[in-house]
């Protein structure tokens, strides 16, 4: 028996909410576990990267002055593994109120490459990865009849690129699979939020970065996403001002589109 | 800190269930079984302790706040182990599965002129859960806490051990599982004495007093003369009338009284009426009581009962049934549900006769002072009993029913917290099937010390793993939960 972590336990008077940032050791993840963690949430910080991890922790709970991040290395591609630790951080943190997708993978590829194992690796972290963690939240908030399923997609889900098909494919089957969450979900009272960011600056965009315009920092990024999760909002892009340009990106059409060398 | 998720092999997703406190003001998620069989609470235990995982028990659920909750873990709910598996009706002794609910108990003993000598204020409850609670009922001065008829219980240990107790035979356990809120064992059955009685009715009478002293006395004076006292009280009002409210005093009527004994012990002479003054249907009565359920409509609905008893119902006599009289709130089923969204907490302290006038006097006034006050107090008169962890004193209790609201959380926080303060200087008690708001500190000051030493001294024989486990527990009992 591993020892369980003693968290606070809820009363009527004062609960303390609990999320799982899937994703969470550098980035968009990481700036939103502090930024939850600010706002009184307990937290579960998984992700491959171990040191990471536990220096992310042991910030925020010197900040707080009480264990209120806990540390679960993981790697999404392990599937099989998924259900019994989503249950044993269940167990350790006695409720889950938010589950939020952020692992993701990028691989700056070639315009004319087609490498098998960096497009594989893109649509298993991206897409099988957010399915199998989404679904375990999915029957457990359904059951609750309450909680709230993020999922971090992405600007390039919206159309289908030269510079990354595989990466645009697996944003663009992580958003259709939270909109289909969201029909699924909505009518036993559970929120799930989309969030498209548009550049932020991170390792991610660093490795792949073409474009250096309207960068936002991963702060920035994270408050917009804890702003549209506490009015649970269905979709945001983030900085808004990419929902007006993505109106217009995917409406060019494929005759022109085809022509686009970005 | 680091957790490795370490591969358990998943219970099965299935049994995820939402769970709630009677009082519908928590509530989580659970892996829920409901075994008919005690191998499968065995082979539940060996599971558990292989992969790490705790187990809650659970009766009827009616506990008011955390006790039948263990959130994130296994919930254990006994209900559908509900055989009555002996019974004599020439010496009221009987034995059932842990279950059993209090109707089924009165259901199958009445007709046969026995009745429980102790019984909590509603029926739904299992033995079981009665038992982890060791319940009282409105004759507590008198007839001393349910555990006192029990003539003996076995039961399973997380350990593997089945034990029989019996205030003879392993004493230790028998006054510490008695009391234990389900965390040093499962009860698997329950022997019951119970109580010889001559009419389904009761010797009622009612009155009404102007304030919290004379309820106080009245409760206090009509001990000798009485079988059961309860007074209800009003909370709502300002200055000098806080606390005025209604009596009940009741008496088991001897033999020969009742000229027609086996007419009113028929359970058809007792079975609560589906509609209130014959009209309107008793399921759907919470729903008109919601709207007035904040502090403007209960103060009026309050009043205006008030007015009634002191005029109209002030100094009746009657004959009651023994089901009307002692389960009152099943009269309007779900009536909780009328407190909204928030649910409620039930704040019960127990208080010793020479302080409780003041510390009752002051936490009304508080109470009210900060707009957050109850919207039902009811009194009763109690006695200190053996059990390890007892709850009761040499004198009164108030429990006060109290809403609870987003916007007044914090509010009644802190409230609480200050009420918490009055009753232990006062040297009270508390009881944890009502409780959902002591620290583990709160606790061990009203038990004191030594008792939760021994407390958990025996949890450490009984369960070395640590299986059994409840949020109350991990509440009141793990140290690190001081400041909620
Ligand atoms: C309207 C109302 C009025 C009430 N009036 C009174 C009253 O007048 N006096 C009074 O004393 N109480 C009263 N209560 C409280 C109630 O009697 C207790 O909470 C009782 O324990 C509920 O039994 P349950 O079967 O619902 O148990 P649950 O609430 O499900 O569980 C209670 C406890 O028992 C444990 N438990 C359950 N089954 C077993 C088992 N087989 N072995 C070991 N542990 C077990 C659980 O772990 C838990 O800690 C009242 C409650 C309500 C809702
Ligand atoms: N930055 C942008 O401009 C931008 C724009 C749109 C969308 N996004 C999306 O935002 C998300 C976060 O990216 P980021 O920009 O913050 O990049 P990042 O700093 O590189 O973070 C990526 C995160 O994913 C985790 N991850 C990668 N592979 C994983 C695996 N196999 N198992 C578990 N976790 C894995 C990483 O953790 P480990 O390496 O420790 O495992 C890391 O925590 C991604 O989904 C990305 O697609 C980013």
């Amino acid at each position: 028996m591993s020892a369980t972590p003693s968290v606070p336990v809820d009363t009527p008077l004062l609960t303390r909410p609990r999320a799982v940032i899937v994703g969470a050791s550098s980035g968009i993840g990481a700036a939103l576990a502090h930024k939850l963690a600010q706002e009184g949430y307990l937290v579960a910080l998984l992700a491959r990267n171990q040191d990471n991890l536990e220096s992310i922790a042991q910030q925020i709970n010197h900040t707080a002055g009480e264990t209120q991040a806990f540390v679960y290395p993981h790697d999404v591609t392990d599937y099989d593994l998924i259900p019994s630790l989503f249950q044993t951080i269940l167990r350790d943190l006695k409720k889950i109120d938010a589950l939020v997708y952020v692992s993701g993978a990028q691989f700056p590829v070639g315009i004319s490459e087609f490498e098998f194992e960096k497009d594989r690796n893109m649509l298993e972290v991206n897409l099988l990865g957010a399915v199998a963690w989404l679904g375990q939240a999915a029957v457990l908030f359904e059951r609750m009849g309450v909680g709230q399923i993020v999922g971090i997609s992405s600007v390039a889900a919206d159309r289908g690129r030269v510079g990354n098909p595989a990466y645009n494919s697996s944003k663009a089957g992580l958003s259709t699979y939270l909109e289909a969450l969201r029909n699924r979900l909505t009518r036993h009272g559970v929120n799930v939020l989309t969030v498209k960011p548009g550049f932020v600056d991170t390792k991610l965009f660093r490795e792949n970065a073409k474009a250096s315009f309207g960068v936002i920092s991963p702060e920035k990024a994270a408050n917009a996403i804890w702003r549209a999760m506490r009015k649970r909002k269905q979709q945001i892009y983030t900085p808004g001002w990419w929902r007006w340009m993505m109106l217009v990106i995917r409406h060019v059409p494929s005759i022109i589109f085809r022509r686009l060398s970005f | 800190m680091t957790l490795n998720g370490d591969a358990v092999i998943p219970l099965p997703t299935d049994r995820l269930a939402r769970l709630e406190n009677f009082g519908h003001s928590l509530s989580g998620p659970a892996y829920l079984y409901r075994p008919t069989e005690i191998e499968q609470i065995e082979e539940l235990f060996e599971i558990a302790r292989r992969h790490g995982f705790s187990i809650g028990l659970r009766g009827a659920g009616r506990s008011y706040g955390d006790a039948a909750l263990n959130n994130g873990g296994v919930v254990l709910d006994l209900q559908r182990m509900h055989r009555i598996l002996d019974w004599n009706p020439q010496t009221g002794i009987i034995k059932v599965d842990p279950g059993v609910t209090i109707e089924q108990l009165w259901m199958h003993t009445l007709e046969d002129g026995w009745w429980s000598p102790v019984m909590p204020g509603t029926m739904a409850p299992t033995l079981g859960g009665c038992l982890a609670s060791n319940v009282h009922g409105k004759n507590n001065w008198k007839a001393g806490p349910f555990g006192e008829y029990v003539l003996e219980f076995s039961a399973l240990l997380p350990n593997g051990e089945h034990v029989v107790c019996s205030p003879t035979k392993n004493t230790e356990l028998f006054f510490g599982l008695i009391g234990c809120m389900g965390i040093l064992g499962v009860f698997t059955s329950i022997t019951l004495q119970m109580k010889r009685i001559y009419s389904g009715n009761l010797d009622v009478f009612a009155w009404a007093e102007p304030n919290l002293k004379h309820i106080l006395d009245a409760v206090d004076s009509g001990k000798e003369d009485n079988d059961y006292i309860v007074g209800w009280v009003d909370c709502t009002p300002r200055g000098s009338r806080i606390g005025r409210g209604q009596l009940h005093t009741a008496n088991y009527l001897a033999p020969g009284d009742d000229p027609s004994p086996l007419q009113s012990l028929r359970s058809e002479s007792q079975i609560l009426p589906d509609t209130i003054l014959g009209l309107v249907p008793k399921a759907i009565v919470w729903r008109f009581m919601r709207p007035a359920m904040n502090n403007m409509g209960v103060w009026a609905g309050n009043t205006a009962k008030y007015l009634a008893n002191r005029t109209i119902g002030h100094k009746k006599r009657y004959l009651q049934s023994l089901v009307a009289f002692n389960f009152l709130l099943d009269y309007v089923p779900n009536w909780e549900r009328a407190y909204g969204s928030g649910g409620l907490i039930q704040y019960q302290s127990f208080l010793p006769i020479a302080t409780a006038y003041d510390a009752y006097n002051e936490m009304l006034k508080l109470s009210k002072r900060r707009g957050l006050p109850s919207y039902l107090g009811v009194v009763k008169r109690h006695r200190p009993d053996k059990f390890l962890l007892s709850h009761a004193v040499d004198g009164f209790s108030l429990a006060l029913d109290i809403k609870v609201s987003k916007r007044k959380r914090p509010g009644l926080r802190k409230l609480i917290r200050e009420l918490n303060k009055i009753v232990l200087q006062a040297g009270g008690r508390f009881y944890f099937a009502k409780d959902s708001t002591l620290t583990a500190q709160e606790v061990s000051e009203y038990l004191g010390e030594e008792t939760v030493n021994n407390f958990k001294a025996l949890k450490a024989r009984c369960d070395p793993h640590n299986l059994l486990q409840t949020d109350l527990f991990r509440r009141c009992f793990t140290s690190s939960n001081s400041e909620q």
